[in-house]
């Protein structure tokens, strides 16, 4: 665990680093495979990061309005840099309609543009693990394994470190389809059933698991849910026409541009 | 193999895989009661035994059934100074709703802590963190640092740095105190 450095006299809280790293990463490289895909690559990053600042706005106004004696007694603290006071749905729900928004006004081609995003949305995924494994978050059930980390009394399994590696495994998987594409979206998918199965079966190491009756964990619940839909879309989205000049290349050992 | 057969082989795996997982990694007994002492959210708060700036005795134990804040910081640090008056503001509000602060420095300097607490109008408990042991133990890197603390004495959440805003503060001490205990 290594929640901070010191700089100087500045302390530098590391994992919201690594989080901002991600973020910039993330944006880079889903510009990069969006050329891949004949997706304009600006828009891509133009598209992510309105999401983004519309869905940190949303969040701090879905906060506010669950909480709206705190903040009417306090009006400044609706500019405040806490991120403890931003409501992570309402955030989603913003960044999402956002994105929606500027891909429809801007023509985008929806799955193609989606399929751009897969191998962002891993590397993101990739730092936040890094992030939690700093910060001493998402942390393992007590193991005797030779391999288990001492954290917070206990020795653990590193649940942050199987996280990494496995989504750091699925972004090569992800990143290697790149090269025969169809921009029919179901890369996208690809992405998003290794991020639902990797979550099913990390979370059975986990420590802090939310659960239901019989001890059941609630993620892994989701995370089948949507491994479940991804199976019910896949056909779907595969059996449509494929993308007019998709992302078939001449030669398959492409590299990264 | 038919296209449609694998799809649907795929649909028995994600259930049987899938659904053998969740049942075999359930979580234990032990994950579902009570956590040991770590400052981290879901863990109890590790007790603590400290004097006050007048020389009174306090210990975490005996706040159990109230809801606490423990800030630790420190008189030179400008954030700890921007969040003061917020917190004196909600401690004045809620302290009759069973709401405490205890702010946590390991100052050598009584003299400047006092000239401190007289500055802001701090009317909350300030306890003296001789050797710097309790913040050791709650893993402070950098002030200020907040602990929220529930009525079971169970951390709910962590602040690293600040200042935190009065909302901010306000927010997670109303959902706190609105639990039973």
């Amino acid at each position: 665990m290594l929640p901070y450095i010191q700089v100087g006299p500045a302390t530098i809280q590391l994992p919201g680093l690594v989080v901002l790293v991600g973020v910039w990463l993330a944006l880079e490289l889903s510009a990069r495979f969006a050329a891949r895909l004949r997706v304009s690559g600006d828009q891509v990053v133009n598209m992510l990061l309105w999401a983004l600042g519309i869905g940190v706005v949303a969040a701090r106004l879905g906060y506010a309005a669950r909480y709206l004696d705190a903040f009417i007694q306090s009006p400044l603290s609706l500019f405040s840099l806490n991120p403890q006071t931003l409501d992570p749905v309402w955030g989603l729900l913003g960044g999402l309609l956002t994105a929606w928004e500027y891909a429809r006004r801007k023509g985008m081609p929806v799955r193609r543009t989606l399929d751009a995003l897969a191998p962002g949305m891993l590397l993101f995924a990739f730092f936040l693990a890094v992030a939690h494994l700093l910060s001493g978050s998402a942390y393992g059930m007590p193991t005797k394994l030779p391999w288990g980390i001492e954290l917070w009394g206990a020795r653990r399994h590193p649940t942050q470190i199987y996280d990494a590696l496995l989504t750091l495994a699925a972004l090569v998987w992800i990143w290697r389809l790149g090269d025969h594409a169809r921009g029919d979206g179901t890369l996208f998918l690809k992405a998003v059933a290794a991020l639902a199965a990797i979550r099913l079966f990390v979370e059975g190491f986990r420590g802090d698991s939310a659960t239901i009756g019989g001890g059941i964990r609630v993620a892994q619940v989701v995370a089948l849910v949507v491994l479940l839909v991804v199976w019910w879309l896949y056909p779907r989205w595969r059996g449509e026409e494929p993308s007019a000049g998709g992302a078939r290349r001449r030669n398959s050992q492409r590299r990264m541009s | 193999m038919e296209q449609k057969q694998k799809h649907w082989l795929w649909l028995v795996a994600i259930l049987l895989l899938g659904g053998g997982w969740i049942w075999l990694t359930r979580a234990p007994q032990s994950l579902q009661t009570g956590p040991p002492p770590a400052p981290k959210e879901g863990f109890s708060a590790p007790d603590f035994t400290l004097q006050t700036l007048h020389g009174d005795t306090v210990s975490l134990h005996d706040l159990k059934g109230k809801v606490v804040l423990v800030n630790f910081w420190a008189t030179t640090c400008h954030p700890c100074q921007a969040e003061m008056p917020a917190l004196e503001r909600v401690y004045s509000q809620s302290k009759g709703q069973g709401f405490v602060v205890l702010a946590i420095t390991a100052e050598p300097s009584v003299q400047s802590i006092r000239d401190f607490a007289q500055h802001y109008g701090i009317t909350f408990p300030i306890l003296l963190d001789r050797g710097a042991k309790v913040s050791r133990e709650y893993r402070v890197y950098g002030t200020p640092t907040s602990f929220f603390i529930d009525r079971r004495g169970i951390i709910r959440w962590v602040v690293f740095g600040g200042p935190m805003s009065e909302a901010l503060i306000r927010s997670k001490v109303e959902t706190l105190l609105k639990e039973k205990p």
